[in-house]
């Protein structure tokens, strides 16, 4: 065993010991197939999270994004972002000539998974903002690759803003069924309607009563919640595009992030 | 019994363990047989919740055997990681706040492992008062100083709550073990043994009971099943259980009885109380069989350790009159 991967194991360790890191399969069950993971994004902690929620065997292929110019600043980031989780690097910046997804793009030549926060930066409320386009353009050029929504749970608790020793707090990630790409009229899903419905499919994963929550943000409770057994079916049906509305949408103003 | 008796400590405890997981092997046996007939639903499920609670108890002899065989030390970190791992737990289940970041890290990792070393270095005195008098006040402290007034009471008295249940009341379960008795030095094992078998007795028998009696429950929102006659069922059980056991116990049969009245009562009362507790937080379900918060229920099997404990420990105490 190598330096690296001891030092990943440890890792895990540490983060199951604070935040028991649990992966609730939902949707799909953790298989070795070409996946993009796609979560809520609200600490430094959610990739961590995600990855030792995995089995141990999807950890190695399953590669998260890091910022070029932040992770490979010192020798330490650059050598865990690079060694332990094997890190695709995007430039922050983005200039004329080069698409930013390219080494995503390569990466999933390569027959990696990857795990996406669509947001593009951590949101400290309850709801994940707006997501980015970037999950679009990948669903179009690689439909071969599963798209899995995940809700991560109670991480924000864990390690709020501006703090730096986490608080041992019981974390989960639910992983839900595959999201595709739907056809409307022989045309691809437009890009808005997409973004919108793969961020219900990750808001629906949030467990019932969870967390703490904005008084703003927070649904009134319709009666009470659903025993999670009935949670289990399919909870993602190929939606028909018209219905886009849903209510989650009247909370966050969904311009200018896009 | 004569013969026992001029047996070394270390031979009574090993007899111990011979007899309490012969016991337990006997009973799995018995299980896996019956589990082989066919039956109805109803017993169907009746069996799969004896079958858990077996398994439960399986769990807590082996941890009781290691806490023994790796000797204070051990122990003090064995429960110290049960302690943690139940405070988590709980946590999990308060609504905390961001202004509550440093206290929660104020009792995780300053006020938890400051217990277990004050209970592996048989500190009584300060043991005893050093979470109800000095953390009681350092934690709000440290909430004022983060400024969120909001729920501020709330928050608090969550927290000094799950510090009193899952760290000050589960380290004196060690205490017992380490609890020096004139004249039968190393029989803190029997000790801790005549605990854990009281409070799992009165906790079976008052579940026994309130299948059989069907009585009112005194409190329907919080537990469907807990009714008066049902507790002091469980408890009177203890009892005899604790008359039947005094031979291992410093104690005499009388005091015996009364010691393990009271440690099996505060353990049903105990758990009882948790699951108010839950009942509040939102957790529909005793035992976790689906996690809401991923909590894996370690909480629910050490409650009535967390309660029993530290009122059997300073009941034996005070009435003894031993000191450190």
């Amino acid at each position: 065993m190598s330096r690296a991967d001891a030092f990943g194991l440890l890792l895990a360790f540490i983060a199951r010991l604070i935040t028991g890191a649990q992966g609730h399969w939902k949707g799909c069950p953790p298989k070795a197939e070409q996946r993009i993971y796609f979560a809520n994004h609200q600490s430094h902690l959610d990739w961590v999270l995600i990855w030792a929620a995995l089995p141990r065997e999807l950890r190695a292929t399953t590669r998260p994004i890091a910022a070029k110019d932040y992770w490979t600043s010192s020798p330490f980031k650059h050598w865990i972002t690079r060694e332990v989780f094997n890190a695709v690097y995007v430039n922050r910046q983005r200039s004329d000539d080069q698409d930013p997804l390219e080494p995503l793009i390569e990466a999933l030549h390569n027959g990696d998974s990857l795990v996406i926060f669509p947001e593009g930066t951590r949101s400290a409320q309850g709801l994940p903002q707006a997501f980015k386009s970037g999950l679009y353009h990948l669903a179009r050029q690689f439909p071969q690759v599963q798209l899995i929504p995940a809700w991560i749970d109670n991480v924000q608790r864990v390690m709020p803003k501006g703090e730096v020793v986490p608080v041992p707090i019981l974390c989960t990630v639910t992983f839900g069924a595959p999201l595709t790409l739907g056809e409307l009229d022989g045309q691809p899903e437009d890009k808005a309607h997409f973004l919108v419905r793969a961020r219900d499919a990750v808001v629906a994963l949030r467990p019932p009563g969870s967390g703490e929550r904005p008084a703003a943000a927070a649904p009134p409770p319709a009666g009470p919640p659903p025993p999670p057994a009935t949670r289990r079916g399919p909870p993602e049906p190929s939606a028909p595009p018209a219905l886009a509305s849903p209510p989650v949408q009247a909370v966050l103003p969904l311009d200018g992030h896009a | 019994m004569g013969a026992l008796r001029s047996w070394s400590a270390d031979q009574q405890v090993a007899l111990l363990f011979v007899v309490l997981f012969g016991a337990l092997l006997l009973v799995s046996g018995g299980a896996v047989l019956v589990s082989l007939r066919e039956r109805a639903d109803a017993a169907e499920a009746r069996h799969q919740r004896f079958a858990r609670d077996l398994r439960a108890v399986w769990v807590s002899a082996v941890v009781f055997w290691l806490a023994w065989m790796s000797g204070p030390v051990g122990a003090t970190l064995l429960f110290g990681t049960l302690s943690f791992l139940a405070l988590r737990e709980m946590v999990t289940l308060m609504k905390t706040r961001r202004g509550d970041h440093r206290s929660l890290l104020l009792a995780f990792f300053a006020v938890l492992p400051l217990q277990y070393v004050l209970v592996a270095n048989r500190n009584f005195d300060l043991f005893s008062v050093f979470i109800p008098v000095y953390v009681f006040l350092a934690i709000p402290v440290l909430s004022a100083l983060a400024g969120d007034p909001e729920r501020f009471l709330e928050r608090n008295a969550g927290i000094q709550w799950g510090v009193m249940v899952c760290v000050y009341g589960l380290s004196h379960a060690p205490a017992l073990l380490l609890l020096a008795f004139p004249g039968v030095d190393g029989r803190g094992a029997f000790l801790l043994f005549f605990l854990v078998m009281v409070a799992a007795t009165a906790q079976i028998a008052q579940e026994l009971a309130s299948r059989r009696l069907r009585r009112r429950p005194v409190a329907r929102h919080i537990d469907r099943s807990f009714s008066g006659r049902a507790w002091l069922l469980g408890t009177g059980a203890a009892a005899l259980l604790g008359a039947a056991l005094y031979w291992i116990t410093p104690f005499k049969a009388g005091q015996a009885l009364v010691m393990a009245a009271i440690a099996g009562g505060s353990g049903t009362l105990g758990d009882f109380v948790l699951r108010a507790l839950k009942k509040d937080a939102g957790v529909r379900w005793w035992g976790n069989t689906s996690s809401v918060t991923g909590a894996v229920g370690l909480l629910d099997r050490v409650a009535p350790l967390c309660f029993a404990a530290p009122v059997f420990f300073h009941s034996v105490r005070w009435y003894f009159q031993l000191k450190p």
